[in-house]
Parts: structure tokens; C-alpha cells; sequence
């Protein structure tokens, strides 16, 4: 049992030694900021400028965030502030149910109604020309894939906040609005910004939905409206070639150690301030 | 003469299937300190917080009766119950300061009333914080978080915050139980300079509080109302027995 | 407010609604019940039978797997670790690994498979999921262990029974409804998770016969079937995208429905 669990610790820094070892040869090439900045991206070539998927990455996933942000903020006071019990018996179950669906379901929907949607309607709408396949229908089925992890763990932190601060502020004469805007959270700030962390992880390694609706070309996108590739995308669409090319393996798994590393850096993060958190209510 | 404040008739407060108050009809007074009396779990606080209307946040509590404030039924229909809650202040048993500075937990009240005067607000920050005696500890500090204070402090905070909104009456939930006697007697001296200008209603279970701050007394016992009068006569003459049991330590 | 949990539920609907609608038109009794022929891919006759058997051989072994690890790990740390340091590390390493995304365990099992010179198969690809899911389904039971009350663990020592013997016979049986939702959380996952095997775990189109085969799976049997140019083969994408809701849908009522029937033993 010790073993087990030791070995539960150490398999995130076998996981990153291994990927940091497969990707040490185009570490050796160039330098961090060379292979960051550069756009030109031809594997064939020998050129790997990683800059057009760290964009597209971050404009997907951001904003995908910027659409979860207010509605699971909003959701989730709903759920634990106003909702009746049986609101909360249905809902809850139902978000639930929305974390497990697979993501190339989340893909598969996204071709079938978001690309449509976006090329027909939003786009002529806008003033603009697109296949569909964007950052945008990234954008919107992310924010959906997000939304149960945002919501579920924001209505708990709401739910921690004790109720004898709520019930001083009600003792003043504060509605319930008032109360939940300037008490209940003010306190439960911290506890939120965790949630919404978690959610950026889950978006940023999200790997087939955004695949399948982004339209992958390696170009940094200018416009909402623009196709764009995303970390995740680049490893799963060619992992088939990797070991034909030279140095490509090494490009594509440098990738995944970005990845890696990024995700679990904001994860520590907003794991230590939910103990916190928790900390401070008990 | 004593004017009654607070008219509550035939009171009945359940909790699920407990009968938690039993008809309470009695009168509470202006401008005194009115002791709510009686063992652990008869209902004191209970009908503290009925006459607050705070009761309506608990699942599974059901009113029946009047709650007559300057003749006004609290428990009507289109009643405000946010405007009763601004007539009532209430301490709780343990200091309960908001997730703000010092300056903000007072202002906060205030605020949600309408007060959009700043320079009103400032005013009205430091009158509480003397009334409640806690002024010149913390005049320097206003800006720091409420919770840094001590529970002693705090709970002077508490009394502050209450007294900001410009209520009618303070609802005393054994507002030292939780303090140090030093805090405590801080506590009592304000409530007693307080009752000059607000009419006062505070639980405790301990009998020489009662005695030393009492004009008017209500000894409750399981939910019931047993006796209710001014302190002289209560403390002295009770007129019921278990009224006398209880105050000669007979049961507690 | 309102409108936003209306967002909220509206986008799970829409989600089923679409690809309901448009999968279950293509859904036929021979999709699930025959393997691709000849042609197949080309519109020609078959069923994905290989992409659902591969997917219940995976998921099923992976969570078997998982469990046997995640198991000792969550009764080390109640009932041994306790409160420690240890204990409250590797709650956070779990978390950690918890976010990490299926592709990223994808390509670290694809080093090791280059390391150690083994070809895509249902073997690795339940290494895969297995890596990428204990840690699921152990801060799930974890979550469930902490909260069973200590008297529990009281009663079962003052008759006299060791550490063990505690953990596995009483501790065990009281969060076992939590278990349960744990494994078939776990098992959902393990079924829906393209990322994890598309490296490691190939795809083929008969059943396999040993571990060392490849083995399709349903999510990237969506996934392939969706890339054609060929309307008829989009379509069955579709449908099997519709199988594999429903099976998530049927794991998640089940996971409700277990629960209730195993609550009858527990303390609260």
C-alpha cells in the first residue's frame, strides 16, 4: 500500500524527466525564446516555431473562459443561493452529467451545429468569410466542456461560507441580493478564482473537441473568425509522422512538457487555495 | 408607567413538529433593558429572533401570532421585512464581523439604506464606534480587516455595526457569553448608557447579568411564558413558584 | 441568474438533442453488432462491433487495474497516514495528475512504448487509461473515506480486529456506494477518452484476440469515421457518436441507481 502511494506522487516527475528527455534534442537546436517566437512552422524543413499553437492555444482557451466566466459565476449562485431543493435535485445531477460526456461527442456536436451555425449565421452577421472551423466554435464548445467544473466546485466554496455571517448581514436589513453580492462572495472570492483556474486547465489540455472544430492551420489567428491549432491539436494530428521526421518527436513531445507543466503549475495553485479555503471555514 | 415598544400576542413559533413557543403575550418596554430569562433551550433566543423576523431564514419554522412594533403588526402582509430589520439591531451570541475592514462592517448598513454621502457615512462610523466604546482602539486601524480584531473587540464591532443603521431597539443575543469579563463588563456599561435612547431586549442564562442590568424581566420555561414583570419585583417577589425555584438555583 | 443555469442546462440539451437527432437516423442493428467488412470504409457493409467491444475490453481493464491501485492508495492514506504531511501531499499530487489532459499521459506512454520497443495495443492502451484515470477514482473514494465518521473505526478496534482488517471490512463496506460511483465515474471516462489511446493503443478493424493486439475504440471510431469524405460513413460517425452517449447516459443513471440500493448499510 506505501508503494502504491508513493508511486501516485512520483508519477508526475517520471512523467515530466521522460517527456523533458524525448524533447532535450530541440532544446539542444534552439533556444526557448526562438522556438516560442517563430511562426514559421515546416517540420520537414527543420523549422519549428511553436508561436502559432501557443496563440491559438491561448486565444481559445481564453476565450472560452471569457464566456464560462460570467455565466458559471451567475449559475452557481443561483444553485446555492436561490434555487428551491428540487431546482437543485435536477440541475445539479444534469451538470453532472454534462462533465461526462466524452469530448469528441463535444467535437462531433461542435461540427454538426456550432461550425454550421458560426459559418451561415455569425459570421455574414459580423461582415466576415469563414469555413466555420474558428477560434470561436473552439471558444463556445470549450466554454460548455467547462462549465460543470467551474459551476460544481464555485457552488461548494458559496456553500462554505458560514451562516452567521449571512444572517448579521440580513440582521442589518440587507436583501438577499445585497447580502450574496457584498458578504457571502466577497468571502467566497478566493474559493472562485480557484474554480475558475481549474476550469483554465481543463481548457488548456482539452484536446479532441478542439481538434476537430478549430480547423488547425498553423497560423497565429488574427480574428475570431480565423482558424487556429492548439498544443493538444498539434500532438494528436501528427503523431503519426513523428518518428519520420527527424527532430519532429522531439518538437511535438517538447509540446506535451509545455503542457505538462503549465497545467500543473495552475493546478498547485488552485488546489492550495482551496485548502485554504477550506482551512478557514472549518 | 412603563409604554410598551413591542406588543406580541399569542406567539407560537414551531420548529419541524416542536412546539418551540407556547401563545406569548407580552408587552416589552420602551427605553429599558428587558432580560429574557430561563434555562438552556427554552425558546429565549427563539423569541429573540422572531421579533427580527430573522426566524424566516430557517427551513421548517412556522409563525402563528402578532408582533405589534409601535402598533404596526410585523408579521403583515406588505410589511418590509428589511425596514423591521433596520428598527431592530441585533448582537448575536458569537461576534459575527462581515468580510471587511473595520470602517467597511460599519458603513455597510448605512450604505444599503440609501446613504450615499461619504462625508455622512465617516460621521456615522466614528458616532457608533464611541457609542460602543471602541474608538479610540481602533481609529488608527479602520482600514484592517474586521477579523483581526479581538472576540472582545469584535463583538463591540458588532454593536456598532448595529447601532449604524439607527434602530429603535437591540436585540441582545448573550451578547458576553463568548467574551473575557474585562470585554464583558465593557459590553454591560454600554448597554446601560444605551438604554437612555434604545429600547433594549437581551437572553441570558446568567442571573446576575439579569440582575445587574434588568428594568423589566420575561422568565420563559420550555416555550412557555411564566412570569413577567419589572426586575424589583421578579427578583424579590416572584409571584410563581418555579419562577422562585429557578432563581434560587433550584434547577438551571 | 436564471438565465444562466438555463444556458447552462440548454447547452446539455442541445448537445443530446443534435447528435441524437442526427446520429440515430444511421443507428441500425448491424452497426452494433458487426464488425466492419470490406469496404466498410468506403460505405460499404459492417458495424463498429470492433470499436465497441475494444472500448468495453479497454475501459473495463483499465478500471480494473486503476482500482487495484487506487484502493491500497486511499486506505493508506485514512487509515494509516491520517492527518500527515504524506497524506496530504499525495492528495495533492492526485489533484495535480488529476488535471492533467489524456493526451499529455498519451504521449508519455508513448515514450515508454518506444523505450521498450512495444507496438500499439489494447495492452498499452489500457496502461494509458489506467494511468489516467486512478487518479479519478481515487480522490472520488478518497472524498467518500474522509467522511465516514471516526466511531466507525472505534467500534471495529475496541472488538479487537487489526488496521487491516478495519480498513477492508469495515471502512470499505460503509463508503461502498461511494466506491461504486468511483469505479463506474472512472469506467465512463475510460470509455469516452480519445486523447490517451489514439498514441498508444492503434486501431484495427476486428475484435482482439490477445492483449498485444490493437484495438479500435469508440471515441476514435467517431473520430475517423467523421474525417471521410464519404456522406454514408459521416453518418455512422454520427451514430456511433449517439452510442456513446447513450452508454455514458446509461453509466451515469446506473451510478445513481447502485447508490440508492447500497445506502441501506451506512452509517450516518
Amino acid at each position: 500500500m506505501l508503494l502504491a502511494t508513493i508511486f501516485s506522487s512520483l508519477v508526475i516527475f517520471i512523467m515530466a524527466f521522460a517527456l523533458f528527455q524525448r524533447s532535450s534534442p530541440i532544446l539542444g537546436t534552439q533556444s526557448l525564446s526562438e522556438l516560442f517566437l517563430t511562426s514559421s512552422w515546416h517540420p520537414t524543413k527543420g523549422e519549428f516555431g511553436f508561436y502559432p499553437f501557443v496563440i491559438g492555444t491561448l486565444s481559445v482557451t481564453g476565450l472560452a473562459m471569457i464566456l464560462a466566466i460570467p455565466i458559471c459565476l451567475l449559475s452557481a449562485i443561483y444553485l446555492a443561493e436561490y434555487a428551491p431543493g428540487k431546482v437543485r435535485g435536477i440541475v445539479k445531477p444534469l451538470i453532472d452529467l454534462l462533465s461526462g460526456i466524452p469530448s469528441v461527442v463535444y467535437g462531433l456536436w461542435g461540427v454538426l451545429l456550432v461550425v454550421p451555425l458560426i459559418r451561415h449565421y455569425v459570421a455574414p452577421f459580423a461582415g466576415a468569410t469563414t469555413t466555420g472551423y474558428s477560434v470561436l466554435a473552439g471558444g463556445i464548445v470549450l466554454a460548455i466542456m467547462v462549465f460543470p467544473i467551474i459551476i460544481s466546485v464555485s457552488e461548494e466554496v458559496f456553500r462554505t461560507v458560514p451562516f452567521e455571517v449571512r444572517e448579521a448581514s440580513f440582521a442589518l436589513g440587507a436583501t438577499k441580493w445585497e447580502t450574496v453580492k457584498h458578504v457571502v462572495v466577497r468571502k467566497a472570492l478566493p474559493g472562485f478564482l480557484a474554480a475558475i483556474i481549474l476550469g483554465f486547465s481543463r481548457a488548456f489540455g482539452e484536446t479532441m473537441a478542439v481538434l476537430m472544430v478549430m480547423g488547425n492551420v498553423a497560423k497565429a489567428p488574427s480574428s475570431l473568425f480565423d482558424p487556429a491549432y492548439s498544443l493538444p491539436a498539434l500532438i494528436a494530428n501528427n503523431y503519426g509522422e513523428m518518428m519520420s521526421i527527424p527532430l519532429y518527436d522531439s518538437a511535438l513531445l517538447l509540446a506535451a512538457l509545455i503542457l505538462l507543466l503549465v497545467i500543473a503549475f495552475f493546478s498547485i495553485l488552485a488546489r492550495v487555495v482551496l485548502i485554504r479555503v477550506e482551512r478557514r471555514s472549518v | 408607567m412603563l409604554r410598551p415598544h413591542i406588543t406580541i400576542q399569542k406567539l407560537n413559533v414551531f420548529y419541524r413538529e416542536r412546539h418551540v413557543l407556547k401563545d406569548i403575550t407580552v408587552d416589552i418596554p420602551e427605553k429599558r433593558i428587558t432580560a429574557l430569562i430561563g434555562p438552556s433551550g427554552c425558546g429565549k433566543t427563539t423569541l429573540l429572533k422572531s421579533l427580527n423576523r430573522l426566524t424566516d431564514l430557517v427551513d421548517g419554522v412556522k409563525v402563528s401570532g402578532n408582533v405589534l412594533v409601535d402598533g404596526i403588526n410585523i408579521f403583515d402582509n406588505g410589511i418590509d421585512v428589511t425596514n423591521i430589520r433596520k428598527k431592530m439591531g441585533l448582537i448575536a451570541q458569537m461576534p459575527n464581523p462581515l468580510p471587511m475592514s473595520i470602517y467597511d462592517n460599519i458603513a455597510y448598513g448605512p450604505r444599503i439604506h440609501g446613504v450615499k454621502d461619504e462625508k455622512k457615512v465617516e460621521q456615522v462610523v466614528e458616532h457608533c464606534l464611541q457609542a460602543a466604546g471602541l474608538w479610540n482602539e481602533v481609529k488608527e486601524r479602520l482600514n484592517e480587516p474586521a477579523s483581526k480584531l479581538s472576540v472582545g473587540q469584535q463583538q463591540r464591532l458588532c454593536l456598532a455595526r448595529a447601532l449604524a443603521v439607527e434602530p429603535e431597539c437591540l436585540l441582545c443575543d448573550e451578547p458576553t457569553s463568548a467574551l473575557d469579563p474585562i470585554s464583558a463588563q465593557y459590553i454591560e456599561t454600554q448597554l446601560l448608557t444605551l438604554k437612555k435612547d434604545y429600547t433594549i431586549v437581551f437572553v441570558t442564562h446568567v442571573l446576575r447579568q439579569a440582575r445587574r442590568l434588568a428594568d423589566y424581566v420575561i422568565f420563559l420555561y420550555l416555550g412557555e411564558l411564566i412570569e413577567h414583570g419589572p426586575a424589583e419585583t421578579v427578583f424579590t417577589r416572584p409571584s410563581n413558584p418555579r419562577t422562585k425555584a429557578y432563581i434560587e438555583g433550584v434547577f438551571g | 441568474m436564471l438565465l444562466s443555469t438555463s444556458i447552462v442546462v440548454g447547452s446539455l440539451l442541445a448537445v443530446f438533442a443534435v447528435v441524437i437527432l442526427k446520429g440515430a437516423p444511421a443507428l441500425s442493428l448491424s452497426m452494433l453488432t458487426q464488425t466492419p467488412k470490406g469496404g466498410y470504409y468506403l460505405g460499404k457493409e459492417g458495424g463498429i462491433l470492433n470499436a465497441i467491444i475494444g472500448s468495453l475490453y479497454l475501459a473495463s481493464g483499465a478500471t480494473a487495474l486503476g482500482f487495484l491501485l487506487s484502493l491500497p492508495i486511499v486506505l493508506y492514506i485514512n487509515e494509516y497516514a491520517g492527518k500527515s504531511r504524506f497524506a496530504s501531499l499525495t492528495r495533492l499530487s492526485l489533484d495535480v495528475l488529476w488535471g492533467i489532459p489524456s493526451i499529455v499521459y498519451g504521449a508519455f506512454a508513448f515514450i515508454i512504448m518506444l523505450y521498450v520497443g512495444a507496438r500499439a495495443s489494447l495492452l498499452w492502451g489500457i496502461i494509458t487509461v489506467t494511468l489516467f484515470v486512478f487518479p479519478i477514482m481515487t480522490r472520488a473514494i478518497d472524498e467518500v473515506m474522509k467522511m465516514s465518521p471516526f466511531k466507525l473505526r472505534e467500534a471495529s478496534y475496541a472488538l479487537g480486529s487489526t488496521r487491516l482488517e478495519t480498513a477492508l471490512k469495515v471502512v470499505t463496506r460503509q463508503t461502498l456506494p461511494g466506491i461504486l460511483t468511483a469505479v463506474l465515474l472512472a469506467f465512463g471516462r475510460g470509455i469516452g477518452d480519445a486523447a490517451s489511446v489514439l498514441l498508444t493503443a492503434g486501431y484495427t478493424d476486428s475484435v482482439p484476440h490477445s492483449l498485444f493486439d490493437p484495438v479500435a475504440t469508440l471515441p476514435l471510431a467517431v473520430f475517423f469515421q467523421l474525417g471521410t469524405p464519404i456522406p454514408e460513413v459521416q453518418q455512422r460517425a454520427y451514430a456511433s457518436g449517439v452510442i456513446l452517449l447513450v452508454l455514458v447516459l446509461l453509466l451515469s443513471i446506473a451510478s445513481r441507481l447502485s447508490t440508492r440500493r447500497f445506502v441501506k448499510y451506512v452509517i450516518k
